[in-house]
């Protein structure tokens, strides 16, 4: 018989020397170590991600990540089906009270779509931050922001194996949303009168618009409006909006998008995994506030 | 290094498992894209050919049995290190006299065919004791491809089974050994036994005129393998069972209970040796259940070379937990071939068994399902040496065992039962 060394760090019961899961709550006893096993703990993860000792691959900074910036906030999620994320998200605090955001949803059916997704929002939010900065107007910044990406997206590929990505872009200042996209990734208005910003460049369930190498020319849809009152833009992929189709579905489920931005994104993505996080979730939520524009 | 194959593992498999599923299944396609025909390759080569001649191979049977081993003679390369031996109940040098090999050139192998020309049959069969004297003359030669052909028309009658098994756990591992039954009295059981454990193939030879053909092409295969004492290492994880490991092509073979420990929740599975050429294994791992869009390497499959520990090529089995049964209840449809061609092999084995203890309500219910299997997986050869056995109807799906069913159409059935047939195309890309 093996004697008892130590207790569960979850539940206190005792553990036996060399056991990596308490018999007690089921849970892994030596997870959360640095640089341990996140399902059993052991030391020996090799370099493609799958740990030596108990097999499971790590989850990946991309697997499910948030992000705050000025008063905005996003999280991306690989969801519950799929064994990888393949969306990208990017946001970024413009300049005073100017958010800018972008997300991309790589293409599953594509060769390396994750990889194209990420290229695509680095590109689109560089771009879209210089042309902004440097004075360009919202309009042309974010044309100029989703050429960048396409092309970005085009040279990790040639027209037989091309990764593929949707793009959507959303850049909101006090006095104007301008929102930009390819592809059937969404931006909505969550306000006094909710309402759909985009429509969806899709055909009986096919895209007919997306980036990459065998796209050819991408023509972005470009819209402007100037709200009247406060609200929220809520930018996301399918993976989101499959669940909360509608703007009312949408501003239903975010009752305080304004005042709690992350949680918010936190909580649409928890609720796409519990109705099933059948594609991998992405969501930005960016407050509006009226006003003049700062410049 | 350019004549040594490149060697590839393809995985085939559906890799989702239904929320609390264990059993993960996949068919690894191992495929050596072999050194060019002609080219020499560089591993050192070694033959022994064992001609049986019990006395029960007088009349035509020993005069084809000359041509077929004085053919393989000529097939050898110059330089690959070769002996005959003849088998009786005992084992008996013929060339070269001495217990040794000798390098093949035109005169050692003029001389051997000489020798070969000499050969009666006058005997008992004892082929333990022949293989055992193979073991000794491949023994001064640890690196090289060694193979043996060993042909038998009988029984193996004077050595007991004790000391026939303890002949055959000495030579494992030692050589690779293709078989080849000869007439209609051998054992199908004893040369399975014997293909078995030495890693080669056993074929029936129902007309003695067809083994100058045979032994010129077996040996030109030997010829061609350029890779001694190859491995298939399989690595699981913590918990994990690995529930079997079996070649199923070209030929059944169950390989679970060769493992060789080689690690840290890792086991070696012998292949022996590798020319060009592919072949395809099922393996099942029985892994500790994982929280769904988990995803768990069950089994990392490497070809080695164990003494070295060099790495010809490396595959994943996966497992992703999925609550979405679409996902998880699709069968791979590699696996399920083979599933079937397993199943198929079992039911003749069973089938054959069964007639032979005289069970013909179980022999017919066997053999009539593997009739109707092979029918409809397409495997014609199988259908057709069934028909020899029982009176299938396909309209009514109905079977009548034949009253007098020849000796060599139940030896043939019997031993190619476990050949299997690939599919025919790649049903998905």
């Amino acid at each position: 018989m093996t004697a008892v060394t130590d207790t569960c760090p979850h539940c206190a019961y005792p553990v036996l020397a060399g056991e990596s899961f308490c018999e007690e709550c089921g849970r892994a006893i030596h997870a959360g170590a640095p640089g341990a096993c996140t399902a059993c703990g052991s030391a020996s993860l090799g370099a493609d991600g799958y740990c030596g000792r108990c097999g499971v691959r790590q989850p990946t900074g991309r697997d499910h990540h948030e992000t705050v910036a000025g008063n905005s906030a996003g999280v991306s999620d690989r969801g519950r089906r799929h064994s990888r994320n393949e969306d990208a998200m990017a946001l970024a605090e413009v300049g005073d009270r100017v958010m800018a955001g972008v997300v991309c949803d790589g293409v599953s059916s594509s060769p390396r779509p994750d990889e194209g997704s990420l290229a695509a929002v680095e590109a689109g939010m560089a771009t879209l931050l210089k042309e902004l900065r440097s004075g360009t107007g919202q309009v042309d910044a974010t044309r100029a922001a989703v050429a960048r990406a396409a092309a970005a997206i085009a040279v990790l590929g040639t027209y037989d194996d091309a990764p593929a990505c949707t793009y959507v872009s959303a850049v909101v200042a006090p006095d104007q949303v301008t929102i930009g996209w390819v592809g059937d990734s969404r931006a909505y208005w969550l306000g006094a009168r909710p309402t759909r910003l985009t429509t969806d460049d899709n055909s009986g369930g096919m895209l007919t618009a997306w980036l990459g190498a065998d796209a050819g020319e991408v023509i972005p849809q470009v819209s402007t409006f100037e709200p009247d009152g406060p609200g929220v833009i809520i930018v996301c992929s399918d993976g989101l909006w499959n669940y909360l189709p509608s703007a009312e579905d949408m501003a239903q489920a975010a009752p305080d998008a304004a005042v709690s931005p992350l949680p918010t994104a936190q909580a649409l993505v928890r609720l796409a995994n519990d109705a099933g996080g059948r594609d991998n979730i992405t969501v930005l939520v960016i407050p509006f506030e009226k006003g003049s524009s700062p410049k | 290094m350019t004549e040594q194959p490149q060697f590839t593992i393809r995985v085939d498999q559906n890799k989702y498992l239904p929320v609390g599923g264990r059993e993960v299944h996949a068919v690894l396609t191992v495929e050596a894209s072999g050194p060019v025909d002609n080219a020499v390759p560089e591993t050192q080569a070694a033959e022994v050919i064992i001609v049986d001649t019990s006395g029960s191979m007088s009349y035509g049977k020993i005069a084809e049995a000359r041509k077929a081993a004085q053919a393989a003679v000529d097939t050898l390369r110059d330089g690959v290190f070769f002996a005959i031996v003849a088998g009786t109940a005992q084992a008996h040098m013929i060339y070269p006299p001495e217990r040794r090999l000798l390098p093949s050139n035109p005169q050692t192998r003029q001389a051997a065919k000489e020798a070969i020309s000499r050969l009666q049959a006058d005997g008992g069969t004892a082929m333990g004791r022949w293989l055992r004297l193979a073991a000794d003359l491949f023994e001064p030669f640890p690196g090289a491809i060694k193979h043996a052909i060993l042909l038998t028309d009988g029984k193996n009658e004077h050595q007991s089974a004790e000391e026939f098994d303890a002949d055959l756990a000495y030579c494992t591992g030692r050589f690779v050994c293709d078989c080849r039954g000869v007439g209609t009295a051998w054992v199908v059981a004893e040369l399975r036994k014997v293909g078995s454990a030495l890693l080669g193939n056993v074929m029936d030879i129902p007309n003695p005129k067809d083994l100058e053909a045979d032994f010129r092409a077996m040996t030109q295969a030997a010829m061609g393998k350029a890779v001694a004492d190859v491995a298939l290492r399989v690595w699981t994880p913590q918990n994990a069972t690995l529930k079997f490991v079996k070649q199923v092509s070209p030929a059944l073979e169950d390989l679970t209970a060769r493992r060789i420990p080689s690690g840290p929740q890792a086991g070696d599975y012998p292949t022996g040796s590798w020319g060009g050429e592919s072949r395809e294994y099922h393996i099942c791992v029985e892994v500790p259940p994982g929280v769904v869009g988990q995803e768990m390497r069950a089994a990392w499959v490497k070809l080695v070379v164990p003494d070295s520990g060099f790495q010809l090529a490396a595959g994943n089995v996966l497992a992703l937990w999925s609550d979405d049964l679409v996902q998880s209840t699709r069968i791979n449809p590699r696996v399920a071939h083979y599933t079937g061609q397993q199943e198929l092999a079992g039911l003749i084995q069973e089938g054959l068994q069964a007639r032979k203890e005289g069970d013909l309500e179980l022999a017919t219910a066997r053999l009539g399902r593997a009739r109707g299997m092979a029918q409809q997986s397409g495997h014609g050869e199988t259908a057709r040496l069934l028909d020899k056995v029982i009176d299938f109807d396909p309209e009514s799906g109905t079977a009548r065992l034949k009253p007098n069913v020849e000796k060599a159409d139940e030896i043939a059935l019997d031993t190619r039962s476990t050949r299997t047939v690939r599919m025919r195309k790649d049903p998905e890309s």
